[in-house]
């Protein structure tokens, strides 16, 4: 074991070029191969790299779909979040427990399969949903668990498992997947068609600073959530000092409920790339990264193949776009499970082959990004839209829209509605609209922006879906009347506890007090003093947090304390006595009953 | 002097120079801003975020964040003051800290700030984590019980002596420091003399055999408030 | 008119900061003529007889016997302080929180080194109070007014945090009164 796991390890890293920076790459491929990243190969992959042992630790434990501890051949994670557990996930759990005889966290005692849970992997549009390895499988019922179960123990391979194929590019061959891509309601900007190479020509034939002037005239701005104006970043990476620069785009699409880049990557992956070698025109970059995220590891054949087409189209490579002296490509850096990465400093640290810990800003990544050097990071719709902006013209793309928020949006909607699935819409559409497309007008809340976003209600469906008032990434999660809100927001907190990078002290310590004051609520415990608590807690931890997640983690909280906050009163409690009532003594004796055979005296 | 950058720290006209942080500004300048992870010499690390003041009403960590002329801090006001109670109520709920028998207590500087916020108990409940101590090194043990992942040892050892002894692994609740071996201090290069053994704010990190050997009464924080040395330099 | 009354009780603790409160010296007397002493280890009454203004409590909650009495002082007494570390975080005791009970339990009945116990029984007589499945801060069970921390709190935090209560001003200690060790 120990000589080949050496010969092994050499061999991964001699095809990363012994890189220390390409340390994401080559622990994920150690995983794949030996099921671990043992600390026997930590010390290995160090040496090799010229790194130390605790770096290596540092990562592998950082990153969900790493491990030091041997998994199964075949490692099944279903997601569990919560459109998955409203749309029945508890039926699978129990399935997937009584099928495989183990819990979530165990493997086999044969040791071939592991059994875990995964946030959202995207696909709450055909929940429930699971990995197993790097298949997808959608729409599972007790039924099929059982089916898929069977299947497993008799051939281990994931692959079988798909038996009937999703439509468009997901029955392609390299993709091969069941997953659908639900496409509701299609717009200019990023589905309609385009002719691979018309908008780069177009760009090519500008100077770079024409071209990020025509982006600040659209007032294109970043899709992800943040809304920064794209144009701006660009120039401010233009005019940075740095011996190269870098364009990264954003795929690491973790916001739970949001999935509109997965569609874009399945099926307008072309769209995708010629908007990076637009960017890395306009900055002045040479290398373009795509960091997808590993869920979406079933796309990254497919994604390597239009990579290829692009440049046998000339639309990479060399002399990009007939454009002399115009040299750009594009990686893929695959994740490894971290909804952090999706914070643009996250994603360089991991890009860098580091912790997924965002960094000190500033300097800001448009000054020192990727590997020191001026870097953009852009969203997936973002490099989408860049190249419609550059085929169509600024001023086409700006008057789709409204003031602030000019062009369109694509929209997850998910959860309780007829008709979950993507919808390109115009900014400035209303709520109550989108609701109304897909068949949700029962709506009690709608979650805009997912768990980072705002809970809103009826007084709120006639506001609008854009920058200005109520912003998203993309992702609407639909929540019918039959729900409890606060467990809703309880699901949230667990994910940013889970996800949280811990390396800022509000965030890693304030979602865990945060969701210890819900579920108490949710016990019946609570008193009307937790309700200031939860309010002044979550200040503080929107305040003080050092990036984005902990500076909207507490947006649950807050939202729904602000739209819903009979749903806690209804919960709340009168202290009796003086008694606290989140002190339960026949909870606190149980363990004691149990050892010592008898029951309390008092109590 | 052109390169003067001139800010305002709770209605006072400052005096900073291009390249400091609002937090060594301030501290040149005699006003303390209360923080646990920066320590000078080292790498601003930005993660305990006591040090966060407004600026121009935006949060930012002092320690990470450049002056910049014409800026409105705001430090002393009572909204911020209540983040830093929070944040420090919070690393006290997240460990195990005994100050009754930790040869640190008096010199620690997580227990001077809760004594300078007059916090007599934190308001968050306590999180009794289950952590472990590293005693396995002939001259210094860890005690991960008391640690508040603030980085100083990790930044030290990197940054000062040159060797890699500790970083940190895992994340969110679960991060902790580690040692650059399969588990034991022993069995890194840690040095006695390093200067990764002397930073720790806490009694995380804590030489042998030295415990205890100033009286009650005489330790760093038993008469003064943390950071008082600093605002008497204000006041000369 | 009646002197208000306060009572003093040692939960989980090790009556350190009862023996603080002795240590204020002299100013016993002053005490004595400001305040009765209800329900207290220093009396020795064991009842409450009637309503207390105040309530000092040492010690944190590590059983059922602790939970009562606490309760009983929260029903009796007007202001209930937590006095000492123990009272405010747990203390030492609390350093049993992250050890599964049953291990304490056999640590204790069955496999301590110190342990004689040929019956290899964990006691059930009724006498021994059943442990909580952690140790407790008072203020996790009941409502507290006023934590006075320290190991123990020293005899001045006592007497000006008494004195103050008293004579109805807020408790505001300075620098040198609030101590965790």
């Amino acid at each position: 074991m120990s000589a080949s796991l050496q010969a092994a390890v050499q061999e991964i890293c001699q095809a990363c070029g012994n890189d220390r920076t390409r340390v994401m790459d080559i622990v994920r491929e150690v995983q794949s191969r030996f099921g671990c990243v043992t600390g026997e190969a930590m010390d290995l992959i160090a040496k090799t790299v010229s790194a130390h042992r605790v770096e290596v630790e540092g990562v592998v434990s950082f990153y969900a779909f790493l491990s030091d501890q041997p998994k199964g051949e075949v490692v099944i994670r279903l997601c569990n979040d919560v459109i998955d557990e409203m749309a029945g996930s508890e039926r699978i759990v129990r399935a997937f427990r009584e099928a495989l005889g183990i819990d979530f966290g165990q493997t086999t005692p044969d040791g071939r399969i592991t059994l875990e849970h995964t946030p959202c992997i995207g696909m709450c549009d055909q929940a429930p949903a699971a990995m197993v390895n790097d298949v997808i499988v959608t729409r599972l019922s007790s039924d099929s668990v059982w089916a898929m179960v069977r299947e497993l123990k008799a051939h281990m391979d994931p692959k079988r498992l798909v038996q009937k194929l999703g439509d468009g590019n997901n029955a392609h061959s390299l993709v091969h997947a069941m997953v659908e891509n639900n496409i509701r309601r299609s717009g200019p900007v990023i589905f309609a068609d385009l002719t691979p190479g018309d908008a780069l020509k177009k760009a090519v034939a500008m100077s770079p600073q024409e071209v990020i002037r025509d982006i600040k005239t659209s007032r294109l701005r970043g899709r992800g959530g943040a809304g920064f104006p794209t144009g701006i970043k660009w120039d401010y990476t233009r005019s940075a000092e740095g011996a190269k620069r870098y364009v990264l785009c954003n795929a690491d699409e973790g916001e739970p409920g949001t999935f509109k880049d997965r569609v874009i990557l399945t099926e307008k992956a072309e769209l995708l790339f010629e908007g990076m070698a637009i960017a890395g025109y306009a900055v002045g970059a040479e290398t373009g990264i795509l960091y997808l995220r590993a869920e979406y590891a079933y796309l990254r054949a497919f994604l390597e193949d239009v990579l290829n087409r692009q440049r046998s189209r000339g639309l990479l490579g060399k002399d990009v776009g007939g454009k002399r002296g115009f040299d750009f490509d594009i990686r893929i850096q695959m994740g490894a499970g971290a909804y952090i990465c999706g914070e643009e400093t996250a994603l360089i640290s991991s890009c860098e082959g580091l912790r997924g810990d965002p960094k000190n800003r500033p300097p800001f990544p448009a000054q020192k990004g990727y590997l020191g050097c001026p870097t953009t990071v852009n969203n997936v719709e973002t490099f989408c839209c860049v190249a419609r902006i550059l085929d169509k013209g600024p001023g086409w793309f700006a008057q789709l829209g409204s003031q602030g928020s000019s062009g369109t949006k694509l929209l997850s909607i998910s959860g309780d509605c007829k008709s979950p699935g993507v919808y390109e819409v115009p900014f400035g559409v209303k709520l109550r609209e989108v609701l109304k497309m897909a068949g949700a007008e029962e709506a009690l809340a709608v979650q805009v922006g997912g768990p980072s976003g705002q809970m809103v209600g009826e007084k709120d469906y006639d506001r609008s879906i854009c920058y200005d008032d109520l912003a998203t990434g993309g992702s609407v999660m639909v929540f019918g009347p039959q729900r409890n809100l606060l467990h809703v927001v309880s699901k949230f907190l667990e994910f940013f506890v889970e996800e949280s990078c811990g390396y800022c002290t509000p965030c890693r310590v304030g979602n865990v007090l945060l969701k210890e004051r819900v579920d108490r609520i949710l016990a019946g415990q609570g008193e009307e003093a937790d309700l200031a608590y939860l309010q002044d807690l979550g200040q503080t931890v929107k305040m003080a947090s050092r990036c984005g997640l902990g500076q909207t983690s507490a947006n649950p909280v807050l939202s729904t304390l602000k739209n819903f906050r009979s749903m806690y009163e209804s919960l709340l409690r009168k202290p009796i006595d003086g008694k606290q009532l989140s002190f339960d003594i026949h909870q606190a004796l149980a363990d004691a009953q149990t050892v010592v055979g008898r029951q309390s005296v008092h109590f | 002097m052109s390169d003067t950058i001139n800010f305002i720290i709770d209605g006072v006209e400052i005096q900073g120079r291009e390249g400091q942080t609002i937090l060594e500004a301030a501290e040149a300048a005699g006003i303390y801003i209360p923080r646990l992870c920066h320590l000078k010499g080292l790498t601003p690390h930005g993660s305990c975020r006591v040090c966060t003041v407004l600026v121009n009403g935006r949060p930012q960590a002092s320690c990470t964040q450049p002056v910049a002329e014409g800026i409105v801090v705001e430090s002393e006001s009572e909204r911020v003051q209540q983040i830093r109670r929070d944040i420090i109520d919070m690393l006290f709920v997240e460990g195990n800290h005994f100050c009754m028998f930790c040869e640190k207590s008096g010199n620690c500087e997580l227990q001077a700030m809760a004594y300078r916020f007059g916090i007599p108990t934190p308001k968050f409940p306590y999180q009794f984590p289950k952590r472990g101590v590293d005693a396995s090194h002939p001259d210094i043990f860890v005690d991960h019980n008391r640690c508040i992942l603030c980085g100083r040892c990790v930044r030290a050892s990197r940054d000062l002596d040159g060797k890699h002894v500790f970083d940190f692994v895992d994340r969110g609740p679960h991060k902790r420091v580690a040692v650059n071996a399969e588990a034991r201090l022993a069995d890194t290069n840690l040095d006695a003399s390093d200067k990764a053994t002397e930073v720790c704010p806490v009694g995380a990190i804590l030489r042998k055999r030295v415990g205890y050997a100033v009286p009650v009464g005489k330790r760093l924080y038993d008469e003064k408030p943390i950071g008082s040395d600093i605002e008497a330099a204000k006041t000369k | 008119m009646a002197k208000p009354k306060v009572a003093t009780t040692s939960l989980a603790g090790c009556f350190g900061c009862h023996m603080s409160l002795l240590d204020i010296d002299d100013r016993i007397l002053k005490l004595v003529e400001l305040v009765d002493f209800d329900k207290s280890p220093i009396d020795d009454i064991k009842e409450f007889s009637g309503r207390c203004a105040i309530g000092l409590i040492e010690g944190g909650c590590c059983n059922e016997e602790n939970v009562r009495v606490l309760q009983d002082f929260r029903k009796h007494c007007d202001i209930l302080i937590s006095v000492g570390d123990c009272a405010t975080m747990g203390g030492i005791p609390a350093m049993r929180n992250n050890i599964p009970l049953e291990e304490c339990y056999a640590e204790a009945y069955l496999d301590g080194p110190t342990v004689h116990n040929p019956s290899k029984q964990i006691p059930n007589d009724p006498e021994l109070p059943l442990l909580l499945n952690k140790v407790y801060p008072c203020h996790e069970v009941v409502k507290i007014d006023y934590h006075l921390p320290g190991c123990p709190p020293s005899a001045d935090t006592l007497w000006e945090a008494l004195v103050a209560l008293l004579s109805d001003k807020p408790v505001a200690l300075p620098y040198a009164l609030i101590k965790y060790d």
